[in-house]
């Protein structure tokens, strides 16, 4: 065919080089819409992201601030015995105290007359530590002492402006507007003021009457128990599975058995490796409730695939030529792998096997079932002692914490998150450092 | 003698072996290593495995075993004795086991000498008083025959455990002497040292199927148990879901019908916000992104599969949801009544899938070869016409069972259902009721006060196995489409 009688007639919509055509902008615009759909896509996602990080930076800091009110105070001997001598000790020991701190605020000459039961409502509940503190320390009993006790819970709200003035109805009995006017002032006198709550990190969990002392050491510590155990137990398994199938499995029914069962585990939902813990470890074998050490063996089960997965990839990409050379030497099949396979895979293994403990670290629904949400408030008191005694884990504690009714409660396990997520990412960079450091290109 | 002691004493056992075999072997030879068939240290670890490997096999079954055999000498002490006073032998036998501990505790601390803790005749106040220093406390129920039985219980078990670290003591150190004995120079030790370790290796490969068959049974054994007390037509076909709180049962109806309907409900919803937002990350990040972009974009997306559940269940609960009811609620439309419901715990699941999905259809956009592309833009495609018509179509398997993935995770995902859609049981199609899942059941009904005999705990095992077998249909029908509709390039 020639292009001689090849005629614009013949095409049914003539076309210029120069104009664009209705057909290719139409094109072209869908390609920008598809990409758009793509880029928003991405936006979408990133968005969630910074919403939940925002939402758990802003619900969470307040969790490290604390409300104290700080106050010279004496305690006579007479008022120590008298005290000590009656029935509800700690009340007596706080009513001193709000008395003492009444004639202080009235001595200051704030305002006018200041009832003691303002001061009741204002300081949260102290007899507690100023009996323990008296008790441990009865020479300083006489001497004046400035304490820094926690605030009540409604008056740390009123400072953190969760809780505002116009919201105090009359029949509430737990403050009035007037006790926020000399709350007000006492914070300009520099009586109440507000400092990091060391206690928040270091102490236990406390009842629902006392949010403002509630602290996560415990469940840090319950965890950390945990985590050893899972690092104990999957890290040697897991290696020990992955170095048999890897490099000495032979191709049979029963390796492809165990490769189809490691897939599968590492597709279950983790409630049910925890009925598998209430099942196997407490109802058969009877190991005690609430244990890190059960919690870390549950844990483990469902750590152990992650751990597999990772370390044969890292195993293979050992290249043949290492194994091959130590087999040329006169190295048996096993001192092959052990002397110089697995050191070379060693990185790997332990970045995947970080990664699975920050996994298994921020676990919550297993925990559940095995009985680590019950109400633990205070350390183990052996090392040892402490794997088999009831411990809260951090998600545990957190999500315990979070179906309580206070505010301050939410307050606090907003602020476990943070700590959780500040482990989480900490474990995260070491293996990604890890991997930077000691990669090798073969 | 304390697990601990035993072990201690087994494994400086197992270090003098080390020792022996080494020295004893090098003796032989006149400390010449070449005339030795293995390396010294081979023929120390052979004596090592074989005094551990025995006794620490017959320990792990020993402390297993007794347990079980004491307890069933004990129940049918107890049925003998007392039959049928309206307590079932479980709770009876978690008494009995707490006295016989307490008992234990207090021969170790010294408040009760070993004869006392044994003999029948001591009153039961004295028995009380005396574990009450220890930190136990008798509640009322607590009668004179399980005090006996606890007795006995705690008797046997000492005898048992004596015996155990006799026995195991005893192999470890015939372990140790057989050897020491094989222990020559020609003795091929290396050899056995490595089937040895190769044992070792295959037993913890078999940890995984272990865990499968430990799982299977835990599931399949209490749910028989429940199916006997409770009718399977009612379980599966019911409609209600309305568990008595009084922990008795007889009056309760489980049915799984509304909380399957539940998860099914929460999971769709899911999977509308991740699939279409996951998909078309992974488009742009595979086929739009600039390098840079990807290296920023993806890792920071991934952070999303990386938070701990129980964080999205909190964010659910405090941020999402009364969101939705400032949005929703009564002083606008007046859909919305309550924070948690279907579509807040459905939202907060589909952001958590959302990585799952992109990540998973990414490898597999990727995984499409250049050349299917370069022939379409040879025709004068352009891009998104090439990724709709020629990438998407070659990845669609790969696409679907990164989908159902995502579907199998949905469906086993429980904190946020648990902080975030509510507790209540029910069929409706309104996304902004509360309902409840079946991951979220199990866990109320295994962490309340209730015997784990009666219907209402164990119809968690009976949860617990729908879950897993769907979830696990769900996973081999995904592996099944990617194996089965993958396309082979080259």
């Amino acid at each position: 065919m020639t292009d001689a009688n090849f005629t614009d007639k013949d095409i049914p919509n003539p076309r210029s080089l120069t104009k664009t055509e209705r057909r290719t902008k139409r094109r072209k615009a869908a390609e920008k819409r598809f990409r758009a759909y793509g880029l928003t896509a991405i936006l979408a996602g990133l968005t969630f992201l910074v919403i939940l990080v925002y939402s758990i930076i802003l619900n969470g800091l307040p969790a490290f601030q604390r409300t104290v009110v700080s106050i010279e105070f004496t305690l006579s001997a007479e008022q120590f015995k008298e005290a000590e001598a009656a029935l509800l000790k700690t009340r007596v020991y706080s009513n001193y105290f709000i008395t003492s701190f009444t004639d202080t605020v009235n001595g200051l000459g704030l305002s006018s007359e200041i009832s003691s039961d303002s001061i009741d409502r204002i300081v949260g509940k102290i007899g507690g530590t100023l009996r323990k503190f008296y008790r441990n320390n009865q020479d300083k009993v006489g001497q004046p002492i400035t304490f820094d006790l926690p605030a009540s819970s409604l008056v740390e709200r009123y400072f953190k402006e969760t809780f505002s003035r116009e919201s105090i109805s009359e029949s509430n009995r737990f403050i009035r507007a007037e006790d926020l006017d000399l709350v007000d002032a006492l914070a300009d006198a520099g009586i109440i003021r507000q400092e990091f709550n060391w206690l928040f990190i270091t102490g236990v969990d406390t009842g629902v009457d006392n949010p403002g002392g509630a602290g996560i050491g415990a469940a840090v510590l319950g965890s950390f128990m945990m985590m050893t155990v899972v690092l104990i137990l999957s890290l040697p398994v897991g290696v020990a599975a992955s170095i048999y199938l890897e490099e000495f499995a032979p191709k049979n029914w029963f390796t492809d058995f165990i490769e189809i069962n490691i897939s599968n585990l590492a597709a279950v939902p983790s409630i049910v490796f925890g009925i598998l813990g209430l099942a196997v470890f407490i109802q058969f074998m009877h190991f005690p409730q609430s244990a890190p050490l059960v919690g870390g063996m549950v844990l483990t089960l469902m750590t152990l695939p992650t751990i597999i997965i990772s370390t044969r990839a890292s195993l293979k990409a050992v290249p043949p030529s290492i194994r091959d050379a130590a087999l040329a030497v006169g190295a048996s099949k096993m001192q092959a792998v052990f002397h110089h396979v697995l050191p070379l895979a060693m990185p790997g293994i332990l970045t995947g096997t970080i990664i699975g403990l920050a996994q298994a670290l921020g676990e919550t629904a297993p925990l559940l079932l095995i009985g680590m949400v019950g109400f633990v408030a205070r350390y183990p008191e052996t090392i040892l002692g402490g794997f088999e005694g009831p411990n809260s884990a951090l998600p545990a504690q957190i999500f315990n914490w979070a179906s309580r009714s206070d505010a301050v409660f939410v307050e606090k396990a907003w602020g476990g998150i943070i700590i959780l997520l500040i482990f989480l990412l900490s474990m995260n960079i070491v293996a990604v450092l890890l991997r930077r450091r000691f990669e090798r290109r073969w | 003698m304390p697990l601990s002691w035993i072990l201690l004493v087994i494994f400086a056992i197992a270090a003098a072996g080390f020792w022996f075999g080494t020295s004893r072997v090098l003796k032989s030879v006149d400390q010449n290593v070449r005339a030795l068939h293995s390396l010294p240290s081979y023929y120390g670890g052979n004596v090592s495995m074989w005094v551990l490997v025995p006794s620490l096999g017959v320990l792990a079954f020993w402390s297993l075993a007794q347990p079980l055999f004491i307890e069933s000498r004990i129940a049918y002490l107890l049925e003998e004795r007392m039959s049928n006073q309206g307590v079932t032998l479980g709770l009876m036998m978690t008494e009995v086991r707490r006295v016989a501990d307490g008992l234990d505790s207090a021969v170790t601390e010294n408040v009760m000498t070993t004869e006392e803790a044994r003999s029948m005749r001591v009153e039961l106040t004295d028995i009380r008083n005396r574990l009450a220093e220890v930190g136990v406390a008798l509640g009322a129920n607590v009668t004179a025959p399980i005090v006996h039985a606890a007795q006995q219980y705690h008797q046997l078990s000492a005898t048992g455990n004596m015996f155990k670290s006799i026995t195991v003591i005893a192999l470890a150190l015939a372990g140790l002497g057989y050897a020491l004995l094989r222990t020559t120079k020609d003795f091929r030790a290396r050899n056995a040292v490595e089937r040895g370790i190769l044992a070792i290796l295959l037993f913890a490969a078999m940890i995984a199927i272990m865990t499968t068959v430990g799982i299977l049974f835990s599931l399949i054994f209490n749910t028989l148990e429940f199916f006997k007390i409770y009718s399977i037509a009612n379980f599966f076909f019911g409609l209600e879901w309305a568990p008595s709180f009084s922990g008795r049962g007889g009056s309760s109806s489980l049915s799984v019908i509304p909380l399957l309907w539940g998860t099914f409900y929460i999971s769709i919803i899911a999977l509308i916000v991740a699939v279409p937002v996951g998909i078309f990350s992974a488009i742009y990040l595979s086929e739009y992104a600039t390098p840079k972009v990807r290296a920023f974009a993806k890792p920071l997306l991934e952070i999303l599969a990386g938070i701990p559940t129980i964080v999205y269940g909190l964010f659910a609960l405090l941020t999402v949801g009364p969101m939705l009811v400032t949005v929703f609620g009564d002083n606008t439309v007046g859909w919305m009544s309550g924070g948690t419901a279907v579509i807040t715990a459905g939202l907060v699941m589909g952001i958590m899938l959302i990585p799952f999905v992109s990540s998973l259809s990414d490898d597999i956009i990727n995984a499409v070869p250049q050349s299917l592309r370069d022939g379409s833009y040879g025709l004068g495609a352009t891009q998104s016409e090439t990724i709709r018509q020629v990438v998407l179509p070659a990845a669609l398997p790969g696409i679907v069972g990164a989908i159902l993935l995502a579907a199998s995770r949905a469906i086993g995902e429980t904190m946020i259902v648990v902080l975030g859609a509510g507790a209540a049981a029910r069929l409706s199609l309104n996304p902004f009721d509360a309902m409840t899942t079946v991951t979220a059941k199990i866990v109320s009904q295994l962490t309340g006060d209730s015997d784990f005999a009666s219907p209402e705990a164990l119809v968690a095992f009976a949860l617990g196995t729908t879950l897993f077998v769907l979830t696990l249909a769900l996973n081999v029908l995904a592996l099944y489409i990617v194996r089965r509709y993958r396309e082979q390039y080259e």
